[in-house]
């Protein structure tokens, strides 16, 4: 049979994306390469939900709070930095290759102490707790006067590279989607490990996997910090990407937009997240060009799909009985 | 020798009702044990307490001369304890080699390996390939769970607990919801298995219990009423009683 | 001591309006296990349903059937088109489908009413103050919500207590079959219970009217203190629900009103107020995640 839809499908993804830059002279330059790069850096932070949505059965309905803690540590590090003011003796930095992995530490650790707190509980407790701390980090931040509070920060210029500026749209693209490629990377090789295997057969048969002699407490848990240092990266290139970071990064909308892509591109899958990502700025962009007023019709839209399409786009590519 | 379990006064309450009461029993190692009683007499409550799902109020459990009573479900599946489960609790979106995969794997105690895939791992698929074969599930091996008859998957569970090495296995009802087909066949499976593994069986199917126990405890109302050799057990009065006299 | 009195009334009368959300929510939760982020809509719904009744016949009296009219038939439609449908479903599609639903619910807002907030007038007859104390008036308005909190509080207490409605709540969705034998509309006892926990949900949008600017987002913010009331108490429990909003409430206005003071008798005067602002907006968050290690699943969790 060779190819099956699943892979076809994945290789589609792939091609489009690669040829985005080559192609934007096309279609309208500079806009194309940017809307592309939100797509990728959005398809960061959903394809990260879906470890813990899809791979570990955990709805985590505060995401947004890794992506916008990664965004203000861009964000921060680069406030002090400008303004020469140390920050616990470190001038703070514009550079990315030192900027990005804090930003995913900063966030691995936040997941680290939320998960902790919020794996004790299951169901609809984890939903509601999830949501709650995130809205107690974005309360933080907005009580941060310091660094903006609810009016934010901005950034002066985007992180460097190794030292080199980043100027041109379309390099900043294809650093974004190696960071993409990385994240799916570990993803893939993840979901088929050890690891994986637990953490699947956790969100599959909780009683069973205690049966057999998983504690899945620690799975879960590192599940939820791979998934928050992932959400800090995207948050770190989106606050590049718009040179600006506020609270609303992290708000409790952002939070249920992540969950929108991931079950509109196909929960469980490598690539649905992405094509989710793409399906939301579309049908925003085109919605919010008709109607200022476009979640009247963008909110009964996810209702449907929640009732009638709940495996998403990816679903309809899946053959059925496909892992 | 230590006995393979003992349960000392185990006691558990739900509100008024005493699912079980002050039960006092021992499982011998490599005895095929049975636990019958009519509806409601608390079998799965006390199963429950076995495998650490349900706490009792009061009471012990030892597990080869260990005190287990405080230890979580994993803790004692690690130990040695095997089970099956009444309704079965497979998961569903896995072949049936994963889901027996799943339990080599916890009994290797590697699962914090993130990267190298498990399904290409030999070391977890040749045992498990071997528990399947054993029950008779070999050719089903990459079949998702969704796909198995109820028969193959009660098979399934009973492959899964295999593939642990269980010091103990705990089968709670393997014939439930079976054809005689399939019960016979189950019957057959549990028969190869005469003094490789000790096995505390809750079962309803009479002929299954008197076919495969060395000795049968009687549970009614949550207490032991009595516990012998199949022979004796079938001929004693308080058991027929207890069953056709419709205290329960 | 007089403005502790004070932020003591001020943080019951909290505690009384998020009980009202939280009873809804979690019956909503226990009987039908469905997850309802919309819940905090009912509350908008109902405040702009007030807010808009109060410009347009300018009384407060004709207000407040509006605000419980509108909740509680919104609330009905919404369980029978939607909610129902989710019941057999995850938790996921329960949060996409009700996410949606405030979407579709803030928008339409937007579009009919606009993003400027409303102002609702206090009635009249409530208008002035009270001396509950020498040297301190307080709103007669607020004593008068605290009123009504209480009072539903109590005759829910009745209804679940005592009454055949409150036996089939408390049986819970595990019997659901049971009660179901019983010769009981299942179907209809969901969507009574729906409308009814939109109805309080609206009776506290349309009392916080005259207390606070009626505006988009206000049910998001206090839905999300509800699940805090909610997680703290216990889900499924109404008396958790009660324990659990008097703890929130009072938390949350204590620590507002006297976490800067109390931060100042150790650091500056600036630091202590931004710390002091921080800590009490996250306050309830940290009595929540105390609540979490020392009980994970509340104080006052449903049997089950």
């Amino acid at each position: 049979m060779g190819l099956n839809r699943q892979t076809l499908a994945g290789l589609i993804v792939i091609a489009c994306l690669m040829a985005v830059p080559f192609a934007a002279p096309l279609l309208g330059g500079n806009y194309v390469v940017t809307l592309a790069t939100r797509v990728v850096i959005l398809a960061i932070a959903a394809s990260s939900l879906d470890l813990l949505l899809g791979r570990g059965g955990l709805v985590s309905f505060g995401h947004a709070a890794y992506f916008g803690l990664g965004g203000y540590v861009v964000g921060i590090a680069g406030f002090h930095l400008a303004n020469d003011v140390p920050i616990f003796g470190w001038a703070g930095s514009n550079e990315a290759l030192v900027v990005w992995p804090l930003a995913m530490l900063v966030s691995g650790f936040a997941a680290l102490i939320i998960g902790a707190l919020s794996l004790r509980t299951a169901g609809v407790y984890f939903i509601m707790i999830t949501l709650a701390f995130a809205q107690m980090i974005y309360f933080v931040f907005v009580a941060l006067k310091y660094y903006g509070g609810d009016d934010g920060l901005s950034l002066s210029a985007r992180n460097l590279f190794a030292g080199e500026r980043v100027t041109n749209p379309a390099t900043f693209y294809w650093i974004s989607l190696g960071a993409l490629g990385l994240c799916l990377l570990v993803q893939w090789r993840l979901v088929a490990s050890r690891f994986g295997m637990a953490l699947r057969g956790a969100a599959s048969s909780e009683r069973r996997m205690a049966a057999l002699g998983f504690s899945v407490y620690g799975y879960r848990l590192a599940a939820f910090v791979i998934a928050g240092m992932m959400a800090g990266l995207a948050g770190a290139l989106w606050a590049n990407l718009n040179r600006f970071v506020s609270p609303d990064m992290m708000g409790w909308v952002r939070s249920g937009q992540f969950m929108v892509m991931v079950i509109m591109g196909g929960v469980s899958s490598l690539f649905g997240p992405i094509i989710g990502a793409a399906a939301f700025l579309l049908i925003e962009i085109a919605l919010s060009g008709r109607t200022e007023h476009w979640q009247v019709i963008f909110g009964p839209f996810v209702l449907l799909v929640a009732l009638f399409a709940p495996r998403g786009i990816w679903g309809l590519i899946r053959a059925k009985g496909e892992p | 020798m230590t006995a393979a379990l003992t349960l000392t006064g185990l006691t558990k309450s739900f509100g008024a009702l005493r699912a079980t009461d002050n039960v006092t029993l021992s499982v011998e190692a490599n005895e095929r044990h049975a636990i019958i009683g009519p509806n409601g007499a608390g079998k799965s409550t006390l199963i429950g307490q076995i495998t650490g799902e349900i706490r009792p109020d009061a009471g012990r459990i030892a597990f080869f001369g260990a005190d287990i009573t405080g230890w979580s479900v994993p803790k004692r599946a690690l130990a040695g304890l095997g089970r099956s489960f009444q309704i079965t609790q497979l998961c569903a979106d896995f072949s049936a080699l994963d889901n027996v995969a799943l339990a080599v794997q916890a009994q290797q105690g590697h699962s914090w390996r993130f990267l190298r895939a498990a399904q290409s791992d030999a070391s977890l698929r040749a045992p498990a390939m071997e528990a399947l074969a054993r029950v008779g599930l070999a050719a089903r091996a990459q079949t998702r769970v969704d796909a198995l008859s109820h028969g193959e998957r009660r098979q399934l569970e009973l492959a899964a607990a295999l593939a642990m090495n269980p010091r103990l296995l705990v089968l709670d009802e393997p014939m439930a919801g079976m054809g005689p087909q399939e019960s016979e066949r189950m019957i057959g499976i549990l028969q190869a298995l005469r003094g490789k593994v000790t096995m505390l069986l809750v079962e309803h199917d009479m002929d299954a219990v008197f076919a495969l126990a060395d000795r049968i405890s009687v549970l009614v109302n949550g207490a032991l009423l009595t516990t012998g050799d199949p022979a004796a057990v079938r001929s004693d009065p308080a058991v027929r009683a207890a069953y056709l006299g419709g205290e329960a | 001591m007089q403005l502790l009195i004070e932020q003591l009334l001020n943080g019951l009368q909290l505690s009384l309006t998020l009980f009202l959300l939280a009873a809804g929510l979690t019956l909503v939760f226990g009987i039908m296990g469905v997850i309802n982020l919309a819940h905090g809509s009912l509350y908008m719904l109902g405040a702009y349903a007030g807010a808009l009744a109060a410009a347009r016949f300018g009384s407060f009296w004709l207000a407040l059937p509006a605000a419980l009219l509108a909740a509680g038939l919104i609330g009905a439609a919404m369980e029978l088109l939607v909610v129902r449908r989710l019941y057999a479903r995850d938790h996921l599609s329960q949060v996409l489908a009700t996410f949606g639903l405030i979407l579709f619910f803030n928008g339409t807002i937007a579009w009919g009413v606009g993003l400027a907030p409303l102002q609702m007038d206090t009635p009249d007859l409530l208008s002035g103050f009270v001396q509950i104390a020498p040297g301190l008036p307080y709103p007669t308005y607020r004593l008068a919500v605290m009123a009504v909190g209480g009072a539903v509080a109590l005759g829910l207490w009745y209804v679940i207590a005592r009454t055949k409605l409150g036996m089939l709540i408390r049986a819970g969705s595990d019997k659901r079959e049971m009660v179901s034998a019983l010769g009981v509309d299942i179907a209809g006892l969901f969507t009574l219970v729906f409308g009814l926990g939109a109805l309080l949900a609206g009776l506290a949008g349309v009392m916080v009217g005259p207390i606070r600017s009626v505006q988009i987002g206000m049910g998001e913010q206090v839905l999300i203190t509800t699940f805090v009331v909610i997680v703290v108490g216990g889900v499924g429990s109404i008396r958790g629900a009660f324990v659990g909003a008097l703890l929130i409430g009072m938390a949350d206005t204590l620590s507002r009103a006297f976490a800067p003071m109390l931060l100042k008798l150790w650091l500056a005067g600036a630091l202590a107020d931004g710390l002091g602002a921080a800590l009490s907006s996250i306050m309830i968050y940290l009595v929540m995640a105390v609540v979490l290690v020392v009980r994970p699943r509340g104080l006052f969790p449903a049997e089950d």
